[in-house]
């Protein structure tokens, strides 16, 4: 396990022959202009797919600890802001927030109990607890079972602008996806998350060093799911919509493709695989190949002989 | 609440458990021979079921010779992808075979969801055991009273094979030490592949079971692994003993809960799991390595 992910390299590269600042210009640029060229409702999905991933990646990347319920966060979150939207009349800001707390409150219990066990037990064990949590969706009284939430409205965004306007509905999701990758970036290349990266390479040392190292664990478990969470309320908003598909395995699964698919050792990649995955997922709606099989052949093939993903095969060329 | 009510979903449990068991002691088997976690144990136990659908309805092959013929295609189905796919990934992190497992499971359910939709399509009972036993306090359906007896055979059969026949040792001595193994001549790799499909036989044997009891679908057998998950966590991956009897007990709570309080009987698997982590870490039967 402890070697399970290839090493994460500094977003601070200094072999990159670009400054940092004109990269991240760029990317913002492209953020403002896209929903210019593509239909902004598709896009504002996009984006809170990728902040699902990088979520996810924060836990894999870092400690490598692979979670197989990370729907349970996404959903959970998707629900409760669904509710706190529809049913309380919330604005936007506060129901991501509720949201956000309660799936990383879910995080910590899972965490909890799911830490006590190491590699591939780990995994096991969230897929188990997340597959409590959506029994749960079909029979607690506010999920509304097979139906889900429907009609969410989805209000305004700081009491001024309306968020049926696309173009406002598009800019609220790319300044969440924003601040929620900059605040995963700072963490990746924080202290702390370098005391989680000595952890992944080499947990006993770490212990005998007088770490506790299930505390940091821990927090970092807390943190990838309130982060999957703030990205599941946001979809919430955006698609008006929170149903069991949210909750399923198979959403726990799309979203270890999108980190595997656009670089598991990277913190950019798991965008790209969001991007890459979605719009799969966008096209084959309407091709009659089932989803799954293609998914599964991705999968399969990302294994064998791929498995840096795509943007950490372009940093290792890049890098020599 | 009745007697007959009581016993009937206890019945119900049993044979839930039965399967769970069967698939439970593959899982375990391919775990500990090859460190592979087989996400796809639930996808073989389909691919069992419907290989016996297709038999019956393409071939006119009927349940008996099909309770021989589909676990030998399960197993040579598995063996062929153990070797083409899962073999070169043995030397890599334990955590790629989960998803590679993972990834073939979406790819054949997949497949078989685009060639026969998700509808499920019954499978009769044989005729040999149409019709039931009245004990007096409920009626026992032939059928589902031969899944019980024939899956608990079975575990025990598996469980002779392993410890007590030279096939067995030299599984077992595989698992514990390959390289060793390797220097006394032995093939530790066929042995590998015999074991990947010994592992997923026992799933599509329980398919073939569970087919004249559910209708056979693309989308059985997903889930279960889950179940799987849950028992092998709680009854320790490195005993056979453990996995079949926590499998066993497993179905036989869910029937009860489902008597109690039927709305908790998906969830009471998990919750024994939540409660067996925080009080016993290691599992009930196992310790961690």
């Amino acid at each position: 396990m402890t070697t399970s992910a290839p090493a994460q390299t500094d977003v601070s590269a200094t072999r990159s022959r670009v400054p940092q600042y004109v990269m991240y210009g760029v990317g913002l640029a492209v953020l403002l202009a896209a929903p210019f060229f593509v239909y902004p409702l598709f896009l504002a999905k996009v984006l809170c797919y990728c902040l699902f991933a990088c979520a996810f990646n924060l836990l894999l990347g870092s400690v490598g600890l692979l979670s197989f319920g990370h729907a349970a966060f996404f959903g959970s979150a998707a629900y409760v802001a669904g509710h706190a939207l529809k049913e309380w009349g919330l604005p936007f800001e506060l129901a991501a927030l509720i949201g956000t707390g309660a799936a990383g409150l879910l995080g910590f219990v899972f965490g909890y109990v799911s830490i006590r066990r190491q590699g591939l037990y780990f995994a096991m064990i969230t897929l188990a607890l997340a597959q409590m949590v959506y029994f749960l969706a079909f029979q607690l009284p506010f999920t509304h079972a097979e139906d889900g939430l429907t009609a969410i409205p989805r209000g305004k965004v700081l009491g001024l602008f309306d968020l049926n306007d696309l173009y406002v509905l598009y800019y609220t999701t790319a300044a969440v996806f924003v601040a929620g990758y900059i605040l995963i970036s700072r963490i990746t290349n924080s202290t702390f998350g370098q005391i989680l990266k000595a952890i992944r390479e080499n947990q006993p040392r770490m212990i005998s060093l007088g770490y506790r190292v299930n505390t940091y664990k821990l927090v970092a478990f807390v943190l990838s799911a309130a982060l999957a969470g703030l990205a599941g309320a946001t979809k919430t908003m955006v698609v008006q919509l929170a149903s069991t598909v949210d909750v399923h395995w198979a959403t726990s699964g799309d979203v270890i493709l999108m980190a595997l698919l656009g670089g598991v050792g990277t913190l950019f990649g798991p965008v790209v695989g969001a991007g890459i995955v979605e719009m799969l997922q966008f096209y084959l709606a309407d091709s009659g190949l089932p989803i799954q099989m293609v998914i599964g052949a991705i999968f399969i093939v990302c294994i064998l002989v791929f498995r840096r993903g795509i943007v950490g095969e372009l940093q290792r060329l890049r890098g020599g | 609440m009745s007697m007959q009510v009581l016993f009937g979903q206890l019945l119900v449990g049993l044979i839930n458990g039965s399967f769970y068991a069967l698939l439970a002691l593959g899982f375990a088997i391919i775990f500990g021979l090859l460190g592979i976690i087989n996400v796809a144990q639930g996808t073989f136990y389909m691919i069992g079921a419907f290989s016996a659908w297709m038999l019956l309805n393409y071939a006119g092959i009927g349940y008996w010779p099909a309770l021989v013929l589909s676990p030998l295609i399960t197993a040579l189905i598995g063996m062929a992808v153990e070797r083409a796919l899962i073999s070169r990934i043995y030397k890599l992190d334990h955590i790629y075979g989960l998803l590679l497992t993972y990834g073939l499971m979406m790819f054949i359910m997949g497949t078989f969801i685009f060639f026969y939709a998700t509808a499920g399509r019954p499978y009769p009972v044989p005729a040999d055991l149409l019709g039931g036993y009245n004990l007096g306090f409920m009626f026992l359906p032939k059928y589902r009273a031969w899944v019980v007896v024939v899956s608990i055979a079975l575990c025990v059969a598996t469980w002779f094979v392993i410890e007590k026949t030279p096939v067995g040792r030299n599984l077992r001595a595989a698992t514990e030490n390959p390289m060793l193994t390797r220097a006394f001549g032995i093939n530790v790799p066929a042995l590998l592949t015999f074991g990947f499909g010994l592992g997923v036989a026992l799933a599509g044997l329980a398919g073939v079971l569970a087919g004249p009891i559910y209708t056979v679908s693309p989308l059985m057998g997903g889930e279960l692994v889950i179940v799987v998950f849950a028992i092998v966590v709680v009854g320790g991956m490195q005993s056979i003993f453990g996995a079949v009897v926590t499998g066993l007990s497993f179905g036989v709570l869910e029937g009860l809960t489902k008597v109690v309080y039927p709305k908790g009987s998906n969830l009471v698997i998990f919750i024994v799991m939540f409660i067996v982590l925080l009080v016993k870490p290691a599992g009930l039967f196992g310790q961690e390595k």
